[in-house]
């Protein structure tokens, strides 16, 4: 579903991303992790078609970046730790705002359903700007899914959520992961990874070092993985 | 099959355009920020300028046309500065690129929605202008004058604001990258409403309108064509 071969990408002369090579198959959950300025972000912007590489070949859902990236982007639902929600709307403006962007027919149906998957159906005639920060990321999950999209990129969806929004978010990932999408997640916290996907793999310096599966690896076993491959 | 989705691509980048346009007026429907820093801003000046200039009426009649381009380039910046600030503190700037539509429709969208707020400015800032300085600006051909140079400013305003916006220094950085290439709008504008204010023959006034139409169409061709290359990374 995701094909990234020798993927390079410099910020002036800073190289980020050194040949990069990933194989994410179709309903798998792969989460991305690796220390700060790894290159975790600039890999889903390259693959969100929000960057544009160096180098290297990248082929999601059978189309190719840069060349046919409007039809890349029709196929992917893009969740970062910013909202993307404009809090001067409400939060079913915002949603039907998107949905003609993505020229979708049925909006209403559509807004409905994504208020309802992410709880926000109640809320839905309030402005964004007075949500919680768990409840707009909820609000940009419902976003991302408007368009029924075959592959999720996540990009650090934590960041900010308290103990009680994170385990909201946890159950909203684990529900839309579980309707037979792609996902590629990155993050810092290897235990809420590790419990959520089906693969890790971790990036540093700018190239995947390990791959893991962690299903029956100890917590303890991962973490240590995790410090040789970043720190060794 | 091949004309129907062709019809129905361009159907989509025409929804795009307008969605773009109804989020930044409903948005600025509910907050005011934007335009009520531009009016004000705009009423300012011409009340300052009101006040410093005490002119007699052929000299008024040939500063009018600096005076209402001066107030309206500063309250365009502020507001170009605004409207992009807008959509790259929460990130909506991804946001809207993450839509699979020809991203000119996002350029054609927020410059359109530009264009909208300056003229609404305009609007109110020519009958009080007419009012303070005793001077009839209701004329059909300098209205004409007024709505193809606040074209012009927006298109390349739009472009480079954009472009601004990635920095820090994007209030200041804004003016220094606008003022420059937008001048020969300006010129032109300022040249061609001069020209119907003093009363002028059309003979005179017809080749900077010519200037304004070409420029318009060149920077919005340019614009167009660059974006996509201004907004990624």
């Amino acid at each position: 579903m995701i094909e990234v071969r020798k993927l390079v990408k410099t910020y002036g002369l800073k190289p980020v991303l050194r040949g990069l090579e990933l194989q994410v198959e179709p309903g798998e959950f792969l989460a991305l992790l690796g220390p700060n300025g790894a290159g975790k972000t600039t890999l889903l912007r390259i693959l969100a078609s929000l960057a544009r590489p160096n180098a290297g070949l990248v082929r999601i859902a059978g189309y190719s970046l840069p060349r046919e990236a409007a039809a890349v982007r029709g196929k992917l639902g893009v969740v970062s730790h910013l909202p993307l929600l404009y809090g001067d709307l409400t939060a079913e403006e915002n949603l039907r705002f998107y949905a003609r962007m993505y020229d979708l027919t049925d909006v209403e149906r559509r807004v409905t359903g994504a208020l309802d998957l992410v709880g926000l159906r109640a809320r839905r005639r309030d402005l964004v700007r007075e949500f919680s920060r768990g409840m707009q990321q909820r609000l940009a999950i419902g976003r991302a899914m408007l368009h029924d999209p075959e592959v999720l990129l996540f990009d650090e969806p934590y960041t900010g959520l308290d103990q009680d929004a994170a385990q909201m978010l946890d159950e909203l990932l684990r529900q839309v992961a579980g309707r037979g999408r792609t996902v590629l997640m990155t993050s810092h916290d290897l235990l809420r990874s590790a419990s959520l996907a089906t693969r890790l793999d971790i990036l540093s310096r700018g190239v995947i070092a390990r791959s893991l599966d962690p299903r029956g690896m100890a917590p303890g076993e991962l973490a240590a993985l995790y410090a040789q491959v970043t720190h060794g | 099959m091949a004309e129907a989705a062709r019809r129905s691509r361009l159907g989509g980048y025409l929804r795009a355009i307008g969605a773009v346009i109804w989020k930044d007026l409903a948005a600025e429907l509910r907050s005011r920020e934007l335009l009520g820093a531009m009016l004000v801003f705009a009423l300012l000046v011409v009340l300052i300028f009101n006040f410093a200039l005490e002119l007699d009426v052929r000299t008024r009649a040939t500063v009018t046309s600096g005076v209402l381009w001066v107030t309206f380039t500063f309250a365009g910046t502020l507001g170009l500065n605004r409207s992009m600030a807008v959509e790259k503190d929460r990130g909506c700037l991804d946001g809207l690129l993450l839509a699979p539509v020809d991203r000119s429709a996002i350029f054609f969208g927020k410059a359109a929605a530009n264009l909208i707020f300056l003229l609404i400015v305009v609007a109110l800032v020519v009958p009080l202008y007419s009012l303070l300085y005793n001077t009839n600006l209701m004329v059909p051909g300098l209205l004409g004058v007024i709505v193809l140079g606040c074209l012009g400013y927006i298109v390349v305003g739009t472009l480079l604001a954009s472009m601004a916006v990635q920095a820090r220094t994007r209030d200041i950085l804004l003016p220094i990258l606008l003022f420059p290439v937008v001048l020969p709008v300006l010129v032109a504008a300022i040249k061609a409403t001069n020209g119907y204010l003093l009363g002028l023959e059309m003979a005179d006034i017809q080749p900077w309108l010519n200037l304004l139409i070409v420029y318009d169409v060149v920077f919005t061709a340019v614009s167009f064509m660059l974006f996509d290359f201004v907004v990624e990374e």
